[in-house]
């Protein structure tokens, strides 16, 4: 980028020349504070062992890696098998981080905890965890996403924590993250702030992937297991991008795996009416971290728009950026009348009705798969589960209700 | 010009270019055209209302679309500005219409990154310098990052300016003094831009931490909004920085009335005979 040193893999928190830190000054001594914790608890055995104990005990890993049969069959080309993180505590794959940097800021001893949310699934496994170890939860939400996945909002609450809606800007996710930010500035020195997705400064962009490594390194052995080879290629949503980096980690030596992120195509290829960073974007710095940016000629951020909340968000987490430019993934985009089609196909063929963000992951699977040769196997991650989606399928799709009958 | 404060304490005024408040004449709204240059003339006649009235450096904020260091009447200034078109080449170009007209006063060119990084960075300190800006301060700028930063501005001779914040320990105090020229600035609480009843109490402890790494002039910001606190400042720090107040005023004031309401609350500043104490 324009402003990093020669050398820019020698500096924490460098993907290629994406990631870093550009954050205000009063955020630094939290930030190296976090980092410093991190690498301790990351290397402390009684750490990984209670993680784990919640993963399976609480969370409900391992998540199956299940071969989507009839799906399979419809599609007459890969065998495809879903990444069952849909089906984990809380409805999506946000459990995993949130239960990581839950007992990271217990064991620093912050009582206070803030996040932002999107969709809402972040909000909600972080109340859930903040119920579950005794933290006081703050979940900043845009106005927008609140109306449309209030069923999310509402279970935030019952669990305990506050829900301040953000008016700003697009009053989505972006603005939810600007608002967490200048709470954390505030209460800097009491309150820790659970990220939501591979994004911001580092150090999260690193941990919160670290926190989500454990979707592939099961999906690899579960695969292994099955087939007794890797798949062809897996496919993963990229909002800010941590399932997708969470699933595709493990598998960044295995080159001849194909890694595709899926964005948000939105109502089309107009800027403002898409979250398709690596299409429409450029770099630049937002929310402390380099990286892929949808912005106009000015450097301002311009407004995104998809069907789902959770991928509607304007950069992408900084290690995409960088898998993108060196092409190791490939990242594409499905538009949202796609991904409703995607919804339904996969609820009907498969008894599985994954989330909006997830769906997109789906609607690249229906694709490519009948592209693919009958030996090819191909990974969907389903990050999380549709059942908060339920208002805005039965609109979009007119599925009936009671009131008319 | 090196940045100078010609009387103790010091005024830095903020103002966010562009930002012709909730009561601008009807035919500022927008530019004329697309990319058309946008009309800060009020910015303009603010600045000099406030540079005839007390004020030794006007930074120049440069507007963002996601001003997450701001608070709400920053962020509505910003939001305006934008909407009127406001771009950085405006802002530079209005820096050079200030350096012409006020040969000895202090200019900040005060943004975000993201702007910058798209105007492109090199571009963007030839420009500065060659519309006879004296510094830079970049909000989410921090000194391990701003290696090249640094050249370009060392390349033509612009100051860069670095935040001190109260949570800085002492050897990013140290980065932030030996990296910073011109003034530090430091912020006197945790927290976002905006109004408080109080200097924080540890305001002047942070200024004393900052002087025992550096010779230059420190600067408090954040808060400040008053006379008493302007006074206040003066008794450890040498320059208070005024923002949301000015913006607020700015906000609440027609268009036309702007650079005189400015210039008085600035003289109001500087009447008190407190601040003459040290």
């Amino acid at each position: 980028m324009a402003t990093t040193s020669a050398n820019p893999t020698t500096r924490p928190g460098r993907f290629g020349a994406y990631g870093g830190r550009y954050v205000p000054e009063t955020l630094m001594a939290a930030l190296s504070e976090l980092e410093a914790a991190y690498d301790a608890a990351r290397l402390d055995p009684d750490f990984q062992a209670e993680l784990d104990d919640l993963l399976h005990n609480f969370a409900g890993r391992p998540t199956p890696l299940y071969f989507a049969k009839r799906l399979t069959q419809e599609l007459g080309g890969a065998k495809i098998y879903l990444k069952r993180e849909d089906l984990l505590h809380t409805g999506a794959h946000k459990i995993n981080n949130a239960l990581g940097q839950g007992l990271l800021a217990r064991r620093m001893g912050k009582k206070r905890i803030i996040a932002e949310t999107g969709a809402g699934q972040h909000g909600v496994a972080t109340a859930t965890v903040c119920a579950l170890l005794g933290l006081e939860c703050i979940v900043y939400m845009g106005e927008e996403d609140i109306r449309r996945q209030e069923l999310n909002v509402l279970r935030m609450r019952l669990l305990g924590a506050e829900v301040r809606p953000v008016t700003s800007g697009s009053k989505t996710l972006k603005d939810a993250v600007n608002e967490a930010l200048r709470d954390w500035v505030t209460n800097v020195r009491d309150t820790y702030y659970i990220l939501g997705s591979a994004l911001g400064p580092h150090p999260y962009p690193t941990m919160v992937r670290d926190f989500h490594r454990i979707i592939g390194i099961e999906t690899r052995q579960q695969i292994l297991a099955t087939e007794g080879r890797l798949p062809t290629a897996i496919v993963a949503c990229v909002g800010g991008g941590s399932n997708a980096i969470g699933i595709f980690h493990p598998f960044l030596q295995d080159t001849a795996v194909r890694l595709i992120g899926v964005e948000a195509g939105g109502r089309g290829l107009t800027l403002g009416d898409h979250a398709a960073r690596f299409s429409g974007g450029t770099p630049g710095v937002l929310q402390g971290t380099y990286s892929y940016v949808l912005q106009d000629e000015d450097g301002q951020v311009s407004l995104t728009h998809s069907v789902s909340a959770g991928l509607d968000y304007a950069t992408v987490g900084p290690e995409h950026a960088a898998l993108h430019d060196c092409g190791r993934a490939e990242y594409v985009s499905a538009d949202d009348i796609h991904v409703l089609e995607a919804v339904v196909r996969l609820a009907r063929a498969e008894g599985i009705l994954p989330a909006l963000e997830s769906a997109h992951a789906v609607a690249e699977c229906l694709r490519i798969a009948p592209t693919m040769a009958a030996h090819d196997i191909l990974v969907v991650n389903i990050s999380g589960r549709g059942d908060k989606d339920m208002g805005i399928l039965a609109r979009e799709l007119n599925i009936q209700g009671a009131e008319s009958r | 010009m090196a940045i100078r404060f010609q009387q103790h304490p010091g005024l830095v005024v903020y103002l966010t270019a562009g930002d012709t408040g909730l009561h601008p004449r009807s035919h500022s709204h927008a530019p004329a055209a697309a990319h058309s240059p946008v009309d800060l003339s009020t910015t303009r006649d603010i600045a000099l209302a406030a540079i005839d009235a007390g004020a030794d450096v006007i930074e120049l904020g440069v507007p963002f679309s996601d001003p997450l260091a701001d608070g709400p009447v920053i962020q509505r200034a910003s939001e305006r500005a934008i909407l009127r078109g406001t771009r950085l080449i405006d802002v530079l170009a209005l820096a050079r219409e200030l350096r012409i007209a006020r040969p000895q006063a202090g200019l900040v060119i005060f943004s975000y990154l993201n702007p910058i990084l798209r105007f492109g960075l090199t571009r963007f300190a030839d420009a500065a310098a060659e519309a006879g800006v004296d510094g830079v301060l970049l909000t989410d700028m921090i000194v391990e990052e701003a290696d090249e930063y640094l050249a370009e501005m060392h390349r033509v001779h612009l100051a860069p300016i670095f935040l001190a914040a109260p949570t800085s320990p002492e050897d990013r105090l140290r980065a932030i003094g030996e990296n910073s020229q011109g003034f530090v600035y430091a912020i006197s609480r945790t927290g976002i831009t905006g109004k408080q009843q109080q200097v924080a109490a540890d305001a002047a402890a942070l200024v004393e931490r900052i002087r025992r790494w550096t010779q230059l002039p420190v600067a408090l910001g954040f808060g400040i909004s008053n006379a008493h606190h302007v006074a206040e400042v003066g008794r450890f720090a040498d320059a208070a920085v005024i923002g949301s107040a000015i913006v607020e005023l700015i906000e609440k004031s027609s268009e036309d009335e702007a650079p005189g309401v400015v210039a008085r609350f600035i003289q109001g500043l500087r009447q008190s005979n407190l601040a003459q104490t040290r």
